[in-house]
C-alpha cells in the first residue's frame, strides 16, 4: 500500500463496521427478491459463483430461508469457466438445497445457433443466444441477475426491473419509467424481465458485506501465484485456453482477479491482498474499474456492453 | 495492484444521500455530475482516459453512457452514479432534461433525498429584474415538489460565461425565490457555479466573493442534507407483498402463515391489533420476524413477516393497518381523486380504463373526468379533455376494487400509484392521491 494513504484510513475495524448503509442495500436487495417472488410465475437466478451472485445468494437465503429459496438458480456455461468456480458453485447450490440448471454454449455450438468466427474466439458474448434458449425452454418470465450500475456506462442506465421483448432485446431509449417501488412487472407473451437487486451496490459495498457476513468465496479472488504475461497493461492468464504468445515474457506473479468469468476473457490484477479486510482496503484506493483492470472484452468499442445488451445479453 | 492516491475516500456508516440533477437541456447537467467526479477524485482512471479527446476532457461524456446519447450530445435516460467523500456516500440521479424524457427524470426524483436543478444563466434574459425561467426549471421543479423531494438546491449554472455574472445571479436568484413561493416550493439554497470551470461545486470559486456569494459550495451542501426519514410517527401500515405458507417451521406454529413486506409507515409491534384492508377483517399480531431475528417490533422502511393470531384472508395486494383510533378513519374507496404526472407519449383520456398499482395491488381505474390541467408558467388550473405527455393535472378516477389511501402529502406508501396502459404496458403516469 501507498505510503501517503492517510493511516487513519487504514485502521480496521470502524469502516467496516458500516452497518446502516449496508444494511439498506441488504433491505432493497430482500425486497426485491421477494418482489419477484410473488410477481412472477416461472421466475429463475442466474448465479454463476461469482462474488456478486454470492452476494445474492446470501440476501435470497435471508429473505427466504435455507432450502426455501423459491426459483431454481441458472448457470450459462461457456465450457471455459475457471473448475474452481464451477466446483464452488456447485457445492454453494447443495447446501442451501437449491435446484441448479446448467445450460451449455457448446450445446447451442452443436446445435448450431452458435456458430463461432474463428476457434479460440471468447465464448462469453454468445451467452446471450443460450441465455435466450433456456428462457424459451423453460418459459422463464423473469431473470434475477448480480449485475451492478457501477459496473459500466450502459449498465449505469439499467432499470431494476427491466422489461425485455420477445427477443430478449433491451430497449435503453423506451425504458419503462420506475417510480418509487411501485414495479410494473407487466408482461405480454414471449416477453421477460432482467431484475437486477444488487443495482445500488459498489465493489466496494461488495467487499465490505463479503466481509461482514463472512461469505465464503472461490479461492481465486484472493492472492495467489499464477503464470501471466503483461498484455497491453492486462495482466494475462496463460492458461490452455489462453497461451503465451511467441516473445511474451510469462512471469508468475501475485494476483487476484476482481471479476470471474470466461477464462478467456477475465484478467487478474496483481495483489497480495489475503482476505475480505485488504481487499476494502484496495478497493478504497484502487485508480482502474473493475472491467477496466480485468475485462478484455468490453474494450471493443465504447459501446460494447450497449450492444450486447440489446442482443438480449446480460 | 496500484494504489498510489493522495487522497483515499473512506467508507462512509450513514446510508448513502440520493440525490438528482435536473433543469433544462444543455444546461449542464451531465458536466457538473462530471465535475463532482473528477473534483472529488471520485472518477478512476480508464473512465477518465475515456473521456478525453484530443486532450480535452469532456465531463459529460462520463454519465452519457448511451450511444444515442453520445451521438446526439443530450441524456435521455436517468444515469446512476456513485460516489465518496470522506465524510459521506452519495448515488447521484443524472436526469435528462429534454422533455420528451420528463419520465426519465420522475424516475429519478421518485426515489431521490434531495435534487438539484439546474438553471443555465446563459439562456436567460438576465439583464431584466422580471426575467422569466425557462420552461423546463419550472416544470422540474413543480414535479419535485409533487413527489416531496424533501430538499431543492438550485445552482446558477455558466455564471463564468456572463460579463456582469453578479446582476446575473442576483436577477436569477430573485426570479427563482419569486417562483417558489407562488409554487409553494422550499428551496435549500441557490448556489452560483461554473461546472465547466469548476467554481463552488467542489471548491470554491477563485474570487472569494465571486457573484457576491460566499456560502457553501455545492458538495458542501450535499454533505449536509439530509436523508429522507421513513414515516415512523404515522400509525403502522403494512402492504402485503408475499404469503409464503409453511407446512412445519420451528419459527411459526403448524401450518401458519407469514404475510411478508416492508413496513411502509409506522412501526409493527407484537401485540398490535391490525385491519385487513380491503376486506376490514380484524386481527392482532402474534409475532414479527424479519429475516435475521424474531424482534418485538420493526420500523417503517425494514422488510418484516407478521403473524396474525386467527385465521384471516389476507393476501397479496391486501394492506395491514393500525386498528383503532387514526388508523380506522381510513376506509377503502371505489373512487379517488389525484395528481397525476404523465410521463407515456400517448395522451391521457377521460373515459379510458388503465391499469393501477398501489403497493402490491394491480385494480383497474377508469378516467372519470380530468378536473383540470395545469399551465407550467401561470400555475393556472385549465379546463382539459385529454393530458398530453409531460402535462401535470388533476383527475378522477373510479376504481374496479375499493382501495385505501391516504393523501400523498401525508403518506407517500398509501398515496402513491403509477398508472400501466392496458395495451402497451406502458408505465404512463404517476398518481399522487390529493
Amino acid at each position: 500500500m501507498n505510503a501517503r494513504i492517510d493511516s487513519a484510513v487504514l485502521q480496521p475495524a470502524e469502516h467496516h463496521l458500516s452497518n446502516a448503509h449496508l444494511d439498506a442495500l441488504e433491505e432493497e436487495t430482500i425486497f426485491i427478491l421477494r418482489e419477484v417472488a410473488a410477481a412472477f410465475e416461472r421466475p429463475a437466478l442466474l448465479f454463476s459463483g461469482g462474488k456478486d451472485s454470492l452476494v445474492m445468494l446470501r440476501c435470497a437465503e435471508k429473505a427466504f430461508g435455507v432450502g426455501r429459496i423459491p426459483y431454481p438458480l441458472l448457470m450459462i456455461d461457456t465450457g471455459h469457466n475457471f473448475p474452481e468456480v464451477t466446483a464452488f458453485r456447485d457445492l454453494r447450490a447443495g447446501e442451501l438445497q437449491a435446484e441448479l440448471i446448467v445450460r451449455n454454449v457448446e450445446d447451442s455450438m452443436r446445435r448450431g445457433t452458435v456458430r463461432l468466427a474463428h476457434p479460440d474466439e471468447p465464448r462469453n458474448a454468445h451467452q446471450s443466444v443460450t441465455l435466450l434458449e433456456a428462457i424459451e425452454e423453460f418459459r422463464f418470465d423473469a431473470l434475477i441477475g448480480g449485475a451492478r450500475r457501477d459496473e459500466e456506462k450502459a449498465r449505469a442506465k439499467e432499470r431494476i426491473f427491466s422489461h425485455r421483448d420477445s427477443f430478449g432485446q433491451w430497449q435503453p431509449k423506451a425504458q419503462r419509467p420506475e417510480l418509487w417501488t411501485l414495479f410494473n412487472t407487466r408482461l405480454a407473451p414471449g416477453e421477460h424481465f432482467r431484475v437486477f437487486p444488487i443495482s445500488n451496490w459498489t465493489e466496494l459495498d461488495v467487499w465490505q458485506y463479503i466481509e461482514r457476513e463472512n461469505i465464503a468465496l472461490p479461492s481465486l479472488y484472493y492472492s495467489h501465484k499464477r503464470d501471466v504475461v503483461d498484455r497491453r497493461g492486462l495482466l494475462v492468464p496463460v492458461t490452455e485456453l489462453t497461451p503465451a504468445k511467441d516473445g511474451e515474457k510469462v512471469e508468475n506473479r501475485d494476483v487476484r482477479f476482481r471479476t470471474l468469468g470466461d477464462v478467456t476473457c477475465t484478467c487478474p490484477v496483481e495483489s497480495s491482498a489475503a482476505t475480505p479486510e485488504q481487499i476494502v482496503l484496495e478497493t478504497l484506493t484502487a485508480e482502474v474499474s473493475e472491467r477496466g483492470s480485468t475485462r478484455m472484452d468490453d474494450k471493443t468499442s465504447d459501446a460494447s456492453m450497449e450492444k450486447r445488451k440489446k442482443d438480449g445479453y446480460f | 495492484m496500484n494504489t498510489t492516491v493522495s487522497s483515499p475516500p473512506s467508507a462512509d456508516t450513514r446510508p448513502a444521500l440520493k440525490f438528482i440533477t435536473c433543469g433544462s437541456v444543455d444546461d449542464g447537467k451531465s458536466t457538473l455530475i462530471g465535475r463532482l467526479l473528477v473534483d472529488s477524485k471520485a472518477v478512476l482512471q480508464d473512465h477518465l482516459a475515456g473521456v478525453q479527446r484530443q486532450g480535452e476532457t469532456d465531463l459529460a461524456l462520463l454519465t452519457d453512457g448511451l450511444s444515442a446519447e453520445r451521438e446526439q450530445g443530450i441524456t435521455i435516460d436517468v444515469a446512476y452514479r456513485y460516489f465518496n467523500t470522506e465524510t459521506r456516500k452519495f448515488i447521484i440521479g443524472d436526469a435528462p432534461g429534454h422533455e420528451q424524457y420528463t419520465r426519465n427524470m420522475v424516475t429519478a426524483a421518485s426515489s431521490a433525498d434531495a435534487a438539484v436543478v439546474l438553471v443555465d444563466a446563459t439562456k436567460l434574459d438576465w439583464r431584466n429584474a422580471d426575467l422569466k425561467l425557462l420552461a423546463q426549471t419550472r416544470r422540474h421543479s413543480l414535479l419535485l415538489k409533487l413527489l416531496r423531494v424533501p430538499s431543492i438546491v438550485f445552482a446558477v449554472n455558466k455564471l463564468d460565461a456572463i460579463e456582469d455574472p453578479t446582476l446575473a445571479f442576483t436577477h436569477i436568484r430573485n426570479a427563482l425565490t419569486e417562483f417558489a413561493a407562488t409554487a409553494g416550493l422550499t428551496v435549500t439554497a441557490t448556489v452560483p457555479v461554473s461546472a465547466l470551470k469548476g467554481w463552488n461545486v467542489v471548491e470554491a470559486a477563485a474570487d472569494a466573493h465571486w457573484c457576491s456569494y460566499s456560502g457553501p459550495t455545492l458538495l458542501d451542501l450535499l454533505e449536509h442534507l439530509p436523508v429522507t426519514p421513513a414515516d415512523v410517527s404515522l400509525p403502522v401500515s403494512f402492504p402485503v407483498q408475499w404469503v409464503e405458507k409453511f407446512s412445519s417451521s420451528s419459527d411459526t406454529s403448524q401450518g401458519r402463515r407469514v404475510f411478508w413486506g416492508r413496513v411502509a409507515t409506522g412501526e409493527m409491534t407484537v401485540g398490535q391489533a391490525v385491519k385487513v384492508m380491503p376486506s376490514g377483517l380484524s386481527a392482532n399480531v402474534a409475532q414479527v420476524l424479519d429475516h435475521a431475528r424474531n424482534p418485538k417490533s420493526v420500523a417503517a422502511g425494514h422488510s418484516a413477516g407478521i403473524v396474525l393470531d386467527r385465521e384471516v384472508d389476507v393476501s397479496r395486494g391486501d394492506w395491514l393497518l393500525a386498528a383503532g383510533g387514526e388508523g380506522d378513519t381510513l376506509t377503502a374507496e371505489r373512487s379517488i381523486r389525484a395528481t397525476v404526472a404523465w410521463l407515456d407519449d400517448e395522451p391521457l383520456v377521460a373515459g379510458r380504463v388503465y391499469w393501477a398499482l398501489h403497493g402490491h395491488r394491480w385494480v383497474k381505474a377508469k378516467v372519470q373526468r380530468i378536473v383540470h390541467k395545469l399551465d407550467i408558467h401561470t400555475l393556472a388550473e385549465e379546463e382539459a379533455t385529454q393530458l398530453e405527455p409531460n402535462a401535470i393535472g388533476h383527475i378522477e378516477l373510479a376504481l374496479q376494487e375499493p382501495l385505501a389511501t391516504r393523501p400523498f402529502a401525508e403518506s407517500r406508501a398509501l398515496g402513491a400509484l403509477v398508472l400501466v396502459d392496458t395495451a402497451s404496458h406502458k408505465t404512463s403516469g404517476a398518481l399522487l392521491v390529493a
